[in-house]
């Protein structure tokens, strides 16, 4: 690996745990599934759709003429502050909020390192939506043509003519009062509706290859948000600058930092400069995938005569890479059908599969869906084995995840672990089997809420384990012999003392237990 | 059930991004150039001149009918010399050159002067035929200018050539 590669992965580890730690820190005060930093992009979606929403009003009182525009947006904030000025005032500071989060949703997916691979996709598809963000919300500033929309058009016009776009400066356009028509504001706002317009479509390209899109926060973190955007719109409204008057220099300004950095940036550096940091940092963002990064897993295997088409794996699957089919054998019967560019190798459809079950008497246990790199027959035959092997008055198995806690640092003689892919990879059954197989408990670590790997195994292990998603866990399987645990990569310690708590648990208070199991043959 | 000390946390933290929204929304004030200074702006567009030739009788006669224009003139235009100075410094020392590739488009410049703002001295020299020497535009004349005013210096022909607004 070449020295340049490993100064980034150091920096990205470096912002890896610095984004852990502080949405770590965030679980304590709002919860994992209300935690802003684990749901940035859902973020990004709410504050677009308040944009969306108080811009469709903001249009329909907006006077397009040149005398006018700057007036009827004045009347907004002056007579109609109860809804069309805050309605304004959160138009813009759900911008800010937009820009913020995108930004703060970028560094996270690249600090995780999820740019690669079966991501390129939606890493792609994102970095274009950067420059529709920032058009986007340039234009907006232009529309209300006060000082600072006249100082962001001079200065953007003076940008854009470094550039060899124009036979003539485009900057020649804003000289003199009389270069502005009605017709100006006409195209402004046409351009303010279509970039956005095309700013959605994008998003839409940006997510439509992962299943289940969260695209929305949760109930107490969009009302707390938007509650939050309310009293900022009431506490400090957003107005205007003095009119637009092209013989002075809009100087002294009240400045949009998030939006209109640039143009300050442009002064002190100058527009060559920007120019080549917008466009190299955008290369940059393009080829970052193509950096040598660790080899893709194998992704999942359908085995024809173990898949019945019952499409729970289809459900399941995080990347939408499972389809189905007419089954090639079973007449009227479907198969599942695995998209290799789109898999994740993440085995949350083995854990999802009927015939994932280790009751079944086969020797070798082929499932309908299953991981080459761990498959079910291996996690099986692990299973038998390390149970068999534990001692001790309390027995306990635990399923971890190589994402999250090492599992391996709570092995012992009472202990077995067996770390998964995914925790959204377990089927259900094998919590039944390690019981019946003679283990006095099962610990299941998952993730913290919203931290998975792969988007959704935490989830649909919880909903699995709990009953209330298909497979579940058997009602023969008392949820006294079963704990779950939700642990990140950090949370070790918390995770020792959660094991020692449940084998205190089952030490105390006598839990039933399903039957034991008799074997397809006694392990060698 | 929430925890008092979440709900705490939940209003500070919500707060705080109310606030680095609110703050940065319009701060810090934004002084593009000083508060005593003022602006000049230099713009021009024009079409350089070109060296036309008075066809003789003779010529004439042997094109077609439809195409006996008196003058012959070729397409590529002349650069534009164009000299600025300020309070007697000069500032600006340029040679326009005509756009497209066959040197037919119009010659531009645009310009910024971060200047004081008061009395200043301004002359504006340009030679839209650098085959004839000397400056065909001249425009000299003592401006006073008041903070943060912008002075453009344009030309049109229709307008007498060079001149200040
Ligand atoms: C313009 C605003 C953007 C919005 C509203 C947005 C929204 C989203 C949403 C809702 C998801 C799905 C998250 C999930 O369901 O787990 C997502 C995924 C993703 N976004 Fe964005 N995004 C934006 C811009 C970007 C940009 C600029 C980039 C990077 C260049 C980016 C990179 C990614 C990646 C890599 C994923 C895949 C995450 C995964 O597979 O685990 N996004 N985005
Ligand atoms: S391994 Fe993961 S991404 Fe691939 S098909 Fe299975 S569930 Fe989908
Ligand atoms: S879950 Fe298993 S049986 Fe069902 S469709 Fe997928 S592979 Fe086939």
């Amino acid at each position: 690996m070449s020295p340049k590669l490993s100064i980034h992965d150091a920096l990205r580890t470096r912002a890896r745990n610095l984004f852990q730690y502080t949405e770590e820190a965030f679980d304590e005060v709002f919860g994992g599934d209300n935690n802003p930093w684990r749901h940035l992009g859902a973020m990004a979606f709410f504050f677009l759709w308040i944009v969306t929403t108080s811009g469709l009003y903001l249009y329909t009182v907006l006077d397009t003429s040149i005398t006018g525009v700057h007036e009827s947006i004045d009347w907004l904030t002056n007579q109609q502050w109860y809804l069309g000025g805050m309605l304004r005032s959160l138009h813009r500071y759900a911008s800010d909020a937009f820009i913020l989060t995108t930004l703060l949703h970028l560094a996270r997916e690249w600090a995780f390192g999820r740019y690669y691979g079966f991501r390129l996709y939606s890493w792609v598809t994102g970095v274009p939506l950067l420059w529709l963000m920032f058009f986007s919300g340039i234009g907006g500033y232009w529309i209300v043509w006060d000082r600072l929309a006249q100082f962001s058009a001079v200065a953007s016009t003076e940008l854009l003519d470094w550039l060899p776009i124009f036979s003539t400066p485009a900057a020649r356009n804003f000289l003199n009062p009389d270069a502005i028509s009605d017709r100006f504001f006409t195209v402004l706002v046409f351009i303010h509706l279509g970039v956005p317009l095309l700013l959605i479509l994008g998003l839409w390209a940006h997510v439509h290859r992962i299943s289940r899109v969260d695209h929305f926060p949760a109930r107490r973190l969009a009302l707390g948000t938007l509650v939050a955007l309310l009293v900022l719109a009431l506490v400090k409204p957003a107005i205007s600058n003095a009119p637009a008057d092209l013989s002075i220099v809009a100087t002294g300004l009240r400045l949009d930092w998030f939006i209109l950095f640039i143009h300050p940036l442009t002064d002190v550096t100058s527009p060559g400069f920007v120019w080549m940091l917008l466009f190299s940092g955008t290369i940059l963002l393009f080829v970052l995938p193509l950096l040598p990064h660790p080899a893709p897993k194998p992704v999942a295997i359908v085995d024809a005569p173990n898949c019945n088409g019952c499409s729970r794996c289809l459900a399941d699957c995080p990347y939408a890479a499972v389809t189905m089919e007419p089954h090639p054998d079973k007449a009227g019967h479907k198969i599942a059908v695995v998209d290799a560019d789109l898999c994740a190798s993440c085995g949350i459809c083995a854990g999802s599969c009927p015939s994932s079950t280790p009751f079944r008497s086969q020797e070798a246990l082929v499932t309908g869906i299953d991981m080459p790199q761990l498959p079910v027959t291996l996690l099986r035959r692990n299973l038998e084995e390390k149970v068999r092997r534990l001692e001790g008055a309390t027995r306990i198995l635990v399923f971890g995840c190589d994402h999250g806690v090492d599992v391996k640092t709570l092995e012992s003689a009472d202990t077995a672990v067996m770390s998964l892919i995914c925790a959204g990879m377990l089927p259900p059954a094998f919590v039944e089997y390690a019981l019946r197989g003679g283990a006095d408990g099962v610990l299941v670590a998952g993730c913290r809420p919203g931290g998975c790997e792969f988007r959704l195994g935490d989830r649909w292990t919880m909903e699995r384990l709990a009953r209330q998603r298909e497979p579940h866990l058997r009602r023969n399987v008392p949820f006294g012999r079963l704990r779950l645990a939700q642990a990140s990569s950090h949370d070790g310690k918390a995770l020792a003392e959660e094991l020692r708590q449940f084998r205190t648990q089952l030490e105390t208070q006598a839990a039933a237990r399903p039957l034991p199991y008799h074997r397809r043959s006694a392990p060698s | 059930m929430i925890k008092p000390t979440a709900i705490v946390g939940q209003i500070i933290l919500y707060g705080a991004f109310a606030a680095f929204i609110g703050y940065f929304a319009t701060s810090p004030t934004y002084h593009q150039i000083p508060d005593d200074a003022a602006l000049i702006k230099l713009s021009i567009n024009h079409l350089g001149d070109r060296e036309c030739r008075k066809r003789t009788p003779e010529e004439l006669e042997k094109l077609p009918r439809n195409m006996r224009a008196p003058m012959e003139c070729p397409r590529e235009r002349s650069d534009i010399t164009l000299h600025v100075d300020i309070d007697g410094q000069p500032v600006l020392r340029t040679v326009m050159h005509p756009t497209g590739i066959a040197k037919d488009g119009i010659s531009t410049v645009y310009k910024r002067f971060e200047v004081k703002a008061g009395e200043h001295q301004l002359s504006v020299k340009m030679n839209d035929n650098v085959a004839k020497p000397g400056f065909k535009f001249v425009k000299e004349e003592k401006v006073t200018l008041a903070p943060a005013q912008v002075l453009v210096i344009d030309f049109n022909p229709d307008k007498g050539g060079l001149f200040f607004q």
